[in-house]
């Protein structure tokens, strides 16, 4: 009965520890997104004492199905406008707005990406090429597209292996065990891999464009903490960190 | 449901079968003799290796797909090796997901199997001494007959297991259709793509699997109370 009562008393003091933020939203964000909104959470934050934004980072496809399952997420960053677009129509999330235009770039941890091509993967010295998976992954269905505007996807097509999202197709590349991986820039600028190997970016036109939009989800419409943050998003102080991460702005959207 | 299953999921299927199939045989092959090993020794080194066999049924996959990423990897020690012997790095490959899924499995193969010799006792093996029967004709004529029961459940465990396994495919598979995209990865990518149907029919035909593998557990061992390895 007594260790009963430590049990007890054990798990009360769990669950008074665990902190009760009264205004905490949660955000799913794209993987593309990792360490850029980190940085504009961080700032934010800094801004709004008080406030908390957790962040969780995944697959846009995995997060959409979520939230049509009404996960409790406040807001919802999507690599790929159709997802929220999707939703909307759903009743899911409101507000769809665009917030950047993502861009795609060769880069590699074995060799000088720089200069490279995409007709240089189709060479035999690279053996493999890391891509998103296009079933689901915005950026690997634009890698796909790239590849074959640039008339190599059947040349190369049996050297790829597929990342669940951008993220771990660029840890792919980055353990070395992809030869070249197609990820996105905001990534390739990320401290980490930019200290490593330099990237080529594709050009844009081989590819329709990446358009990322976020959205407010039905919960989240009414928790001011997260129209806060989506305000806070296309004022200009994130603008300018998203820019930095090479995210081009969207035409006419959030722009002054 | 309209949508039935399409080339991509009888070949992820199939590419399953085969991969439980030797990862199956192999630790059979391995397991036996690491089982019959713990079974019977007395050394100090019992205890470690008793627990990194049963590692993996405490071990998140993602630790252990992690580390497998890293040293099969092109700078990693097993993958610095197979590069200088010309081999291909095994990531990627269904080799890699061999070697990942012997690991992962290994416990649900020699833990029966350890259990089973262990039940047999000294005494049989004792008799067929006294018989004059080698260590070798002991083990095949005596031991592994009477540990059969071990041997069946332990195969059937660690195919099913096999089967089962996703986050460790995952995270070195690089999801390759007929190489290394496995079934339960499949069902993953279906759902992410909002393919509902195919999702549904390829989870039936697991969900079929998984009871029909556990009915046929319990109907080979009717006796046993509990199906813990």
């Amino acid at each position: 009965m007594r260790l009963f009562r430590y049990f007890v008393s054990a798990c009360l003091a769990v669950c008074a520890s665990v902190p009760a933020h009264a205004d905490t939203i949660v955000v799913a964000a794209a993987a593309d997104l990792k360490f850029c909104l980190d940085e504009i959470v961080a700032d934010f934050e800094r801004a709004e004492p008080g406030a908390k934004i957790e962040v969780v980072y995944g697959s846009s496809g995995n997060f959409s199905t979520q939230i049509a399952q009404d996960a409790p997420f406040d807001l919802f960053f999507s690599a790929d406008s159709a997802y929220p677009e999707k939703l909307a129509r759903a009743g899911k999330v409101r507000e769809v707005t665009p917030y950047a235009v993502g861009r795609i770039v060769l880069w590699s941890a074995t060799r000088d990406a720089r200069r490279m091509t995409l007709a240089d993967l189709a060479k035999p010295d690279v053996r493999r090429i890391a891509i998103a998976n296009p079933q689901h992954a915005p950026y690997g269905q634009r890698a796909q597209q790239a590849l074959t505007a640039a008339g190599v996807w059947y040349a190369v097509k049996d050297k790829i292996v597929y990342g669940e999202n951008i993220a771990q197709t660029a840890t792919f590349a980055e353990t070395g065990n992809a030869d070249v991986g197609i990820i996105a820039l905001s990534l390739a600028r990320n401290p980490a891999l930019a200290a490593k190997g330099g990237y080529a970016e594709i050009p844009a036109d081989l590819h329709a464009p990446l358009r990322q939009a976020f959205a407010l989800t039905a919960r989240g419409a009414d928790k001011p903490l997260a129209r806060r943050f989506a305000a806070y998003v296309q004022a200009p102080a994130a603008r300018s960190v998203m820019a930095r991460y090479g995210f081009a702005l969207p035409d006419g959207a959030g722009s002054p | 449901m309209s949508a039935a299953l399409t080339a991509a999921d009888f070949a992820a299927l199939w590419l399953t079968l085969q991969l439980a199939a030797v990862v199956t045989l192999l630790l059979l092959l391995f397991g036996t003799p690491l089982a019959w090993w713990l079974a019977r020794t007395h050394s100090r080194w019992r205890g470690p290796v008793a627990a990194l066999v049963a590692l993996p049924l405490v071990l998140p996959p993602t630790v252990l797909g992690f580390y497998l990423l890293l040293a099969l990897g092109p700078h990693g020690p097993v993958g610095a090796a197979m590069q200088a012997l010309g081999l291909e790095l095994l990531p990627f490959t269904f080799a890699g997901l061999v070697v990942a899924s012997v690991l992962y499995s290994l416990p649900f193969v020699v833990q029966p199997l350890q259990n089973a010799f262990e039940a047999i006792g000294p005494r049989p093996l004792e008799a067929a001494a006294t018989l004059r029967a080698g260590p070798l004709d002991r083990f095949f004529s005596v031991a592994l007959p009477l540990a059969k029961p071990g041997l069946i459940s332990g195969a059937i465990l660690g195919f099913a297991h096999t089967v089962g396994e996703f986050g460790v495919v995952l995270m070195i598979g690089g999801n390759i259709p007929g190489r290394t995209r496995v079934a339960s990865v499949l069902v993953y990518d279906h759902v992410e793509a909002f393919e509902y149907a195919q999702a549904q029919w390829l989870s039936l035909l697991l969900l079929g699997f998984a009871f029909a593998v556990l009915l046929a557990l319990y109907a080979l061992r009717p006796s046993t109370r509990s199906l813990a390895p």
